[in-house]
């Protein structure tokens, strides 16, 4: 029998010819990522152990991204913690550098790694053919224990994809929808592969949009399959693949979905639920206080620039914050030497650090009781951006763009002309 | 055979992390802090309301969202003796497990029972409720270790005593 990309990378790292869905293996770990929402609580445990130690610090990679810059006392203590305990063991740090699925794309992931994530949204690793698997920070501590975990090997949802988007629409208008279509646990335990020749039509960063938001249809991991596109993103930022898994092709999946790219339609998840999904013109004229284009899902380049394009010559509605946030240093720089950055803030964008922002609900940007926010960000829940009693809608670049400059939710095409 | 019976709560589909512990009361410097604050986006007062070896049942998708540990802390600090819903996803499902809280899937006992019924769990057989049994599928062996350490850094502690961890 034939395996998926995933029962491939757990194969390879058991060390053990094949495995199949079901199966419990001990696995050994290429990278741990951990971010500042968590890691102070992973050095609390890591003190309390009889004997602590580290099995592999080059395997660590570090980065303050949930609170940047640190935003109150608890959290300086926090960050403080997380700060000290990196230098003292020389663990790989960033802080400022942006959020941390964009810094380990950037700068740590490759192709056919396991990796350990303290963030639900590590499966993004997937658009570079990686495992990415988020836990919390225990599983996170005994991994950096002792360099290994145990993996129930995930049953696999195949998509494959035909056709290429419309003009309008985008890698988050095609997520928002598989998820609207398989619901908020369609995928639960499992992981969602995606190829098919329409998968050629999406660069990396829409890749990276896809894999990131899978967990919030509860999948264990996704991935992507590799191809020039891949490795080339990948020697673009010195790397080489450590092995570039395909699926067999008599591999087992749970299911099967065919998904034609362009049929997909500019899709707005409503509150309080990412798989509340509704043709965006359905939601058109919703009242919004608050814009936010950023977060690890849509915070790239490729966004800023769509963004950009939309409100060049545009104003931001008065009554409307519209807060920008790159994804990451390198981002951020790369908007400002295309003009990018000063064209948001000649609209009246307010322009931000590359941190997580109002996507996790702490730090800069929270709304108040009542308020609405459309947002790339990833969550839409309940309370998520602010007060209990507030409203998230989750679109694409475009959609919270002109969403921005309308003052109510509408997509591109309504602001055209 | 370990068995326990107590009072239920009962709550809907899609618990997300955000609900059991919303991002603003994180930083508060214990779960016990935190504690007050579980549920409150969507019901405030239930927190003071559990006791010790209540236990909740709910629906499906249990714990979805965040990677955030303290969702299941919480829980557990709140005198929680076990969750039983229709599905967990599943970072919550191994953080709880890591922290000892007990978690029992079942797809039929949530749309039977109603809030502050009694229910009787007899540890990998079944749960009973108003003379109605529920079965449950006892976990893999390496969870029923983790949890009967009462959390895997307990159990890492165990086995690994000889070389000093």
């Amino acid at each position: 029998m034939g395996m998926t990309i995933a029962e491939k990378i757990i194969a390879a790292a058991a060390g053990v010819e094949t495995v199949k869905p079901g199966d419990i293996h001990t696995v050994e770990l290429d990278r741990l990522m951990s971010n500042d929402g968590t890691t102070h609580l992973t050095i609390d445990m890591y003190h309390k152990l009889k004997n602590p130690r580290i099995a592999d610090v080059n395997k660590l990679v570090w980065i303050m991204d949930h609170n940047v810059p640190c935003d109150s006392v608890k959290t300086a203590a926090s960050h403080k913690k997380m700060r000290d305990f990196a230098r003292e063991h020389k663990i790989t740090f960033y802080e400022g550098a942006g959020v941390c699925h964009q810094v380990m794309l950037e700068k740590h992931v490759t192709s056919g790694e396991l990796i350990f994530g303290a963030d639900s949204h590590t499966c993004a690793y997937g658009a570079v053919g990686a495992f990415g698997t988020g836990v919390g920070c225990t599983d996170y501590l005994y991994a950096m224990v002792t360099g290994h975990s145990w993996l129930l090997v995930p049953e696999t949802l195949r998509f494959n994809l035909k056709g290429k988007l419309g003009d309008g629409v985008y890698a988050r208008d095609l997520i928002l929808s598989i998820i609207g279509q398989i619901g908020a646990n369609g995928a639960n335990y499992m992981a969602m592969e995606f190829g098919g020749e329409g998968l050629k039509t999406l660069n990396m960063s829409d890749r990276i949009a896809v894999c990131n938001l899978c967990v919030e249809a509860g999948a264990k991991t996704a991935l992507m399959e590799v191809d020039e596109i891949t490795l080339a993103y990948l020697k673009e930022h010195g790397r080489e693949p450590k092995h570039v898994f395909q699926s067999d092709p008599d591999a087992s999946y749970a299911r099967v979905y065919e998904i034609d790219l362009s049929a997909i339609r500019p899709i707005v998840a409503k509150p309080h639920f990412v798989d509340s999904v509704v043709d965006a013109k359905e939601c058109v004229g919703t009242h919004i206080d608050e814009a936010f284009l950023g977060s690890c899902n849509n915070g790239r380049i490729e966004d800023l620039r769509v963004g950009a394009e939309l409100i060049k010559g545009r104003k931001v509605h008065p009554l409307v914050r519209f807060l920008v946030v790159p994804a990451s240093a390198e981002v951020y720089r790369q908007a400002l030497a295309e003009g990018i950055i000063d064209t948001f803030m000649e609209a009246g964008a307010i322009v931000m650090n590359p941190n997580c922002s109002v996507c996790w609900g702490s730090c800069q940007g929270v709304i108040g009781e009542g308020e609405v926010l459309i947002s790339t960000g990833t969550r839409n829940f309940k309370g998520r951006a602010g007060h209990k009693d507030s409203f998230v809608y989750l679109a694409s670049a475009a959609t919270v763009t002109a969403s921005a400059i309308k003052g109510e939710i509408a997509t591109a095409a309504d602001i055209a002309g | 055979m370990d068995k326990f019976t107590g009072k239920v709560w009962v709550l809907g589909d899609d618990i997300d992390t955000d609900i059991i512990i919303p991002t603003e009361y994180l930083a508060l410097k214990t779960v016990q802090d935190m504690a007050p604050y579980a549920f409150s986006p969507l019901r405030p007062e239930l927190a003071g309301q559990i006791r010790d070896g209540d236990m909740i049942v709910a629906g499906k998708n249990f714990g979805c969202g965040s990677s955030r540990e303290q969702a299941p802390e919480i829980i557990k600090a709140l005198g929680v003796r076990c969750v039983i819903a229709k599905s967990f996803a599943r970072i919550f499902f191994r953080n709880a497990i890591n922290n000892g809280l007990l978690l029992i899937e079942n797809d039929k006992l949530r749309d039977a029972v109603s809030e502050g019924d009694e229910i009787t769990v007899v540890l990998n057989h079944f749960i009973e409720h108003q003379g109605a049994q529920y079965p449950i599928t006892p976990l893999p062996q390496n969870l029923v270790e983790i949890l009967n350490a009462g959390g895997l850094v307990q159990a890492m502690k165990k086995r690994n005593n000889s070389k000093g961890i």
